[in-house]
């Protein structure tokens, strides 16, 4: 496992997670091209050369990536051991061509072909509910005020696919102290934009529109939680949510809304777009979890995209460390 | 003609995983950025078209009196035969790594993965019987009795189909909707001879062989 951090005390992460400001990181480096290398090692991996063929490949990727990632694939061959699978980011080809966005069609290169002629300027963000400072802001007023952070983060579609991005954006938590949510505020909602006239996928009923989805105020809270507003150094592509998108690494990706155009600060768990469709499939809390099948998709294993075999799911999507203090005491089974 | 129209689906997958393994560099492949899964997709609807247009064929002939159609029939099952060979290899491998515990448990666990499996196995003997030495062993009766097993394979295989869809039924309908019409054009002719007191109503042209006489109720 690649093992990214900065500062040399940093305890040891065995998670691709990297969180630092965008700024020192030129987007020359972290090239789309590069990718495509790595995307061409699962030839490697399809051909059954082994663990160890594979290995050396994407380490070859690697060595076109970030400063950070080059320090730490030649340090990192102990880390490695534990676990065999490595995370590379996938090239920007697949996470911009393969996609879940239904208001834009149900065919994963629906959003691609179809999300063209959303305009994303102007764009504003309703606040409203239990927050001192309800307002609709701008784009820029929401956004600006906080520090752009690139995030390289595992994202775990409830279909059984996964692949590593690398997100830029701002920590959820940090906007939502700017507005300062009252003491009764326990759930934060997300409401994607509905207009069917620049979302061709909405002029059928597939979902309840608009989509919407939460999360518990401390799930929002969590240092994890990005709000995204791009992907490999460039503004946030329609089909991945332009302009504004949630992002929560250890769920399924249905609860990374799109397009948002509403945050609300509610005091009771709010339906969500998925659950309302099918309760007994899609959970409120939908964290990826190994252990609790869909009844249609086995959650065991995943398919990266890019690779043959199908490898293990980790729990939390290999953010348990992080983030598994927040269930103590849930049953995952029951809160799926 | 036909036997070449029916390999096109397979070409066309041939030569995109070509380029994807950059064998084809000037090939531009069209499997996106899942392609384990736009190859099982697309080897299951073929099943599913190719199926349809075996069960089509003595409506065809019916309706339109066209008895030719009938000689290509059994050219047409066995290709529904391949492309769901594929379709289940590429499950078998990529999928479950030749796994057989963990393919157990998926046909237990998931129904849309069972009634597939069944579907598929329902298909199985049709293929081994294919040939004329096994319609002469069985019997034109047995052997046509046999063959009726295409119906439930064809249900198996669109409710496979309904069942793995997340939430856009709108093509599993149609093939069902094409299917049943389908069976419901049988049924209904079925009723309808059986009222007139005759064994078939099928037309025959008089240069049919007798072999092809004796399986043309499908």
């Amino acid at each position: 496992m690649r093992i990214v951090n900065r500062a040399p005390n940093f305890p040891r992460n065995r998670h691709p997670m990297i969180i630092r400001p965008s700024v020192d990181v030129p987007s020359s480096e972290i090239t789309a091209e590069a990718q495509y290398l790595a995307r061409r090692a699962f030839l490697a991996r399809a051909g059954g050369f082994g663990a160890a063929f594979a290995g050396a490949a994407l380490l070859g990727g690697a060595g076109c990536g970030t400063r950070e990632e080059k320090t730490a694939a030649a340090g990192g061959a102990a880390g490695r051991t534990a676990q065999p699978q490595a995370d590379t980011p996938n090239s920007y080809e697949d996470i911009t061509s393969y996609n879940n966005f239904y208001e834009f069609g149900t065919d994963k290169s629906d959003p691609k072909a179809n999300a063209g002629q959303l305009r994303t300027i102007p764009w504003t963000v309703e606040i409203d509910g239990l927050v001192r400072k309800p307002a609709t802001y701008a784009f820029d007023d929401l956004v600006k005020p906080h520090a752009a952070e690139e995030r390289i983060y595992r994202h775990r579609c409830v279909e059984g696919w996964s692949m590593v991005i690398p997100w830029q954006g701002i920590a959820l938590r940090d906007v939502i102290k700017r507005l300062d949510p009252l003491p009764g505020a326990r759930y934060v909602q997300f409401t994607t934009l509905q207009d069917p006239a620049q979302m061709p996928g909405q002029r059928r009923n597939i979902l309840n529109w608009p989509y919407t989805d939460a999360l518990r105020m401390d799930e929002a809270m969590h240092p994890l939680t990005l709000l995204a507003t791009g992907l490999y150094g460039k503004s946030l592509p329609n089909q991945n949510g332009a302009p504004l998108r949630l992002v929560i690494p250890w769920k399924y990706g249905f609860k990374g809304v799109k397009a948002i155009v509403k945050i609300s600060f509610v005091d009771r768990q709010p339906a969500t777009t998925w659950n309302a469709a099918a309760p007994d499939e899609y959970g409120f809390y939908a964290n990826v979890n190994p252990e609790v099948d869909h009844p249609r998709w086995t959650q065991s294993r995943e398919r990266r995209i890019g690779e043959f075999r199908r490898r293990e799911t980790l729990m939390f999507n290999g953010y348990a460390e992080q983030v598994a203090g927040l269930y103590q005491g849930m049953d995952l089974r029951r809160n799926f | 003609m036909v036997f070449v129209l029916c390999l096109v689906p397979f070409a066309h997958l041939a030569l995109d995983w070509l380029a994807e393994l950059g064998v084809l560099p000037v090939w531009r492949s069209s499997l996106g950025a899942e392609q384990i899964h736009a190859t099982q997709l697309r080897t299951g609807l073929w099943t599913l078209r190719l199926l349809a247009v075996t069960l089509a064929i003595t409506p065809a002939r019916q309706l339109l009196g066209l008895p030719a159609l009938g000689k290509y029939r059994r050219m047409l099952g066995l290709f529904v035969f391949f492309y769901v060979v594929l379709h289940v290899a590429t499950w078998t491998w990529a999928d479950a790594n030749f796994d057989a515990a963990f393919m157990l448990k998926e046909v237990t666990k998931h129904r849309y993965i069972l009634v597939g499996v069944l579907g598929f196995l329902l298909l199985v003997p049709l293929a081994i019987t294919s040939t004329k030495g096994w319609i002469r062993r069985l019997g034109g009766a047995r052997w046509n009795r046999l063959h009726r097993l295409i119906y439930p394979a064809a249900i198996a295989g669109t409710v496979h189909y309904l069942w793995g869809v997340k939430k856009d039924t709108f093509f599993p309908y149609i093939y069902l909707v094409v299917f049943l019409a389908l069976l419901g054009y049988r049924a209904a002719r079925s009723v309808r001879d059986r009222t007139r007191g005759t064994s078939t109503g099928t037309p025959r042209s008089a240069g049919e062989s007798n072999l092809t006489r004796r399986v043309d109720r499908h």
